[in-house]
Parts: structure tokens; sequence; C-alpha cells
């Protein structure tokens, strides 16, 4: 079945822009990627959109979609009525570099403040021995694709552009948390998470969660676990008096 | 600062015309939430402060608002653990016991979601932006102290112990033997969903395993983050059902003691 969708389109850069109304033929089994694509070859042959792999894989094409971020590539057009109007916008968490593309270079800078896994000294890359059920926690989170629609939807820097500076977002407080539950990293990341990389700015409101295309359970499974380990670390007297009787490290 | 150089206004990003693009029904959430949680706080204020209609002495059913009791104000057959609080119209009868199962829901991960959203807007919904024109989480005082919330869960285990007790002694029949009736099942349901929504919290998911670098070294412990971890998964749930099953069990014991209604009996 084919029809005539109307889609409104973010169309501009950072001088300014609109939402431009287009009339674009859906077909059966398309996403909204499909029709972005046939809108660059019949009406539009100027839009910016970043995309690569089509599969839901590569998190190129994040965008928002009626308001909320999604992958253009795993939106399909059977969510919508057919008389529906969609919009297409940029995530507008991020600057905007044109149309449906931002500038998402803070996630990248957020990426290089994280401490790389850190082994023992005496293991040498080739010697990493593990348990399955050691790492399996992590694995999770090893499912990231990058798309930053988490660091998108996150109400803290998309509703606050100065928090950007000290809140690196749940993508990087995952990897932290990854890091941190991981059986080879000799790193302690408690005090790191909370000073350098915001934790508390997390009020846990799990919209991360809601939108990640991974299903990544990132605020059950790896903030608030993140969340008690800092609370274990800071703010629990009992464990600071044990720590103190027994002269246990930090 | 204003609402527009902040935020999704901000001059770097796409400019659109309207704070969300959003065409679902986002409020629904937030309203129901204010309205599930407001019927909870005025029920529960009303019923702690009332006084009365918490024990039915025939069965020997004491509602979870009135345990444990312990003010001089007690009936005597309800105050299982001894009657010492002084018995002062603004002092509940489970004065003991309420204010650390109030903590520990008000810190409880699921009930901060629930209330940051739908009572401060902070965000309202997902891609919908808050109000306010700063934001620093959890940060700074008041809210830094949500991070004691271990320690509201340990009290809620101990009260849980002694909901349950409240629950076994309540198997009673009007000529001491022993008893069942509807009550019963009510007290014991409500105390089995007490149990799963205070050990599926995420700081027992913490304490029990979670907090472990090596599950390989810990089986026992594993074992119990596994099961927490199952139970974990549906902490909403059990944050919402209990508190319909303490509003219905509440309600129930006062039917039954105020004479309103009589407790259908099976047993004695």
């Amino acid at each position: 079945m084919s029809y005539k969708g109307q889609f409104r389109v973010w169309r501009g850069d950072s001088d300014g822009g609109s939402l431009e109304d287009f009339e674009v033929e859906v077909n059966e089994g398309e996403v909204v990627l499909d029709i972005i694509h046939r809108l660059q070859a019949t009406q539009a042959p100027d839009l910016a959109v970043r995309w690569n792999c089509k599969a839901g894989k590569c998190g190129s094409c994040s965008a928002e979609v009626n308001g909320r971020p999604r992958l253009l590539c795993m939106t399909r057009m059977s969510l919508f009525d057919t008389d529906e109007v969609i919009t297409v916008t940029p995530m507008r968490a991020f600057s905007i570099v044109r149309d449906l593309v931002t500038d998402v270079s803070y996630n990248y800078e957020k990426a290089r403040e994280v401490q790389a896994f850190t082994p023992p000294k005496d293991l040498a890359p080739g010697e990493y021995r593990m348990q399955q059920v050691d790492v399996q926690r992590s694995q999770e989170f090893r499912k990231c694709i990058e798309c930053f629609l988490c660091q998108d939807t996150c109400h803290v820097v998309r509703d606050h552009e100065e928090n950007k500076l000290n809140f690196s977002g749940p993508r990087f407080l995952m990897r932290i948390a990854e890091l941190e539950m991981h059986p080879l990293d000799t790193a302690d990341r408690r005090d790191t998470a909370q000073d350098d990389h915001g934790l508390g700015y997390c009020n846990i409101t799990k919209c991360c969660t809601e939108v990640c295309p991974e299903n990544i359970k990132i605020t059950d499974n790896a903030l608030i676990p993140m969340k008690e380990r800092v609370a274990g670390r800071r703010y629990d007297p009992v464990v600071w008096l044990g720590n103190k009787l027994f002269k246990r490290g930090k | 600062m204003t609402a527009t150089d902040t935020g999704v206004h901000a001059p770097p990003r796409a400019r659109l015309p309207v704070p969300s693009l959003r065409t679902d029904r986002w409020w629904v959430p937030p309203v129901l939430t204010v309205v599930g949680l407001s019927i909870f706080v005025i029920y529960a204020t009303f019923r702690a402060f009332q006084q009365d209609y918490y024990w039915v002495s025939e069965y020997h059913y004491l509602t979870p608002f009135y345990s444990p009791c312990m003010s001089t104000g007690c009936v005597e057959g309800a105050a299982h653990f001894g009657r010492f609080l002084p018995d002062n119209p603004l002092i509940p009868y489970a004065a003991l016991s309420l204010p650390f199962l109030l903590a520990f829901r008000l810190t409880c991960y699921y009930y901060r979601k629930a209330y940051y959203r739908s009572f401060w807007l902070s965000p309202p919904a997902c891609a919908v932006p808050e109000p306010h024109t700063r934001y620093t989480g959890e940060t700074r005082l008041p809210l830094i102290l949500q991070n004691v919330h271990r320690y509201f869960f340990y009290a809620a285990v101990l009260i849980s112990v002694i909901n349950t007790y409240d629950a076994i002694l309540a198997f009673h029949s009007p000529d001491g033997g022993f008893g069942l009736g509807l009550g019963n099942i009510i007290l014991v349901a409500n105390v089995i969903l007490l149990w799963c929504y205070t050990l599926s919290c995420h700081s027992c998911r913490h304490v029990t395993g979670g907090r472990l670098r090596h599950f390989s070294k810990h089986p026992v412990r594993y074992w119990l983050w596994t099961k927490v971890s199952v139970l974990n998964t549906r902490h909403m749930e059990f944050a919402w059902i209990t508190i319909g099953t303490l509003i219905l069990t509440d309600l129930y014991v006062f039917l039954v003691a105020s004479g309103a209604i009589s407790d259908p009996r099976i047993i004695g």
C-alpha cells in the first residue's frame, strides 16, 4: 500500500531555519530514513542528513521524530496514521550544523575525559583471563552504538547548556560503570564519577533508558548501581567507619 | 539567564518555534502519578492520625499503618512490643516505623523518578523542557541526602519482619485457637507484596552483590543478586501495587473494626 505522507522537516543552520512542509510517497515497510532519502531524491537535493548503515547499528541517523529522539532508520512509518503530519527535526541538545545534522563533538570530548581501561600493571595484553560471570554485566553496556540519543534526551544538558561543562551524560557515566564493574580494571572510578563527570546531576528519570535503541537498561543497570557505589564511597558512615577500623584502602 | 537563551533555545542549537514537538499525550503519566500519590498521602495521613479502628480484637487483625503500635493509647492486644510513646493526637501510634517507611519510599529510586517528573516537572516527560532555569540535581542539599536510601532500606526490612509477625499473630479465632478469615488472606497478601517491594529495592540489589567486581568469588551473593535483580525489574510495579494493598488492607481492618462489615470466616 502506498500513500502520500505529510512531512514537516526542519531546514536551516546556525543562522536560523524553519519547518518546511513536504508531501512524499510512502510505501509499505518503509522507515522514516527511506522517506528522507526520497525527499532528497525528488524535492530537496540539498537536504543534509547523516546516515550510514540503515540497520540501527552505526548510530548515525539520530534525530527527532514528532519531538521524540529516535533513529530515523529504525522508526517504521507504520507507527503513524496515514493522515498524520510527521515532523522531523535535528537533535535539540546539540549545536546545529545544517538541516538534520548536528555537531556531536561534545560527546567525543566527554569520551576522552574517561580514564581508559586500567588492567593490573603486571598483566600484559594477551594474558587477560576472566570468568564470563564477572564480565556479563558490563557486556550489556557494550551494545551501545553511540547514537547519542540518550545524551540528546537527558534534560540535564538538553535543558541546561551550562551543565555540559560538568556533566558527561548517561552514555559516558555508563562507560564509567562498565569499567568500574570490570573484574580486571584496577582504577577506583567512584570519586571521578561524582566529581568530574557529574553523576550527582542525574535524577534517574530514565529518559535515557526510554530512548535507547539497543534497549540497554542504562538507569537501572549502570547509573543507579554507580550511584550506589558512590554512596558507599562518599555518603555511607558505616562503610567509612569500617574502612577506618579495618584500615581498608579507598 | 532567561528561558530563551538556555536549553533547547540556546543559540547554537536549531531554532524551533516551540519547546516540544511531541504529539502524544505525554502529560497523562505525570497527571496519573500526581493523582495516585496524592490519594495515598491524604489517606495515609488521615489514618495515621485517626488513632481509632486499627485493631480487630476478635481476630487480632492489626492494620500496617499502626504497626508496631507503641503508644500508651494503643489497645493492649495491639501492642506487641510494649507501649511507651506518649498518647498525643499529633503523635501517630506507629511513630517509630512510619517516618522510616515514608523516608524509604521518598528516597526510593522509582519514587524519585515519579515525583521528580510529575511534581517537580524535572522533566515532565522525555524531550519536554522543564520549567526551571537552573538545575543542580542531587549534587547539593537537600537532595544529596537521597544517597542514604540504603539505611531506610535496612529499616524497611526490620519493619517488614514486624508486619510478618503481625500477620502470623492474626491467625486467631475468638475462642483463642487457630482462625482463618478473609482478613488473614488480605494481611498475608499485603505482607508478601511488601517484601517484594522491599527486596526489589536498588539498594538491596547493591548490598546483596551489586557492589562486587568478582561474582565468581562470591557464588552465594551472586545467586542472591540474580534473584534480587529479577525482582528489581518489577520495582515500579511493586511500588504501585503496595500503595494499593496498603490502602486496601488498612481499609478492610478499618471497616471490620468499626463494625461496618463482618469478616467472612473460613476457620474459627
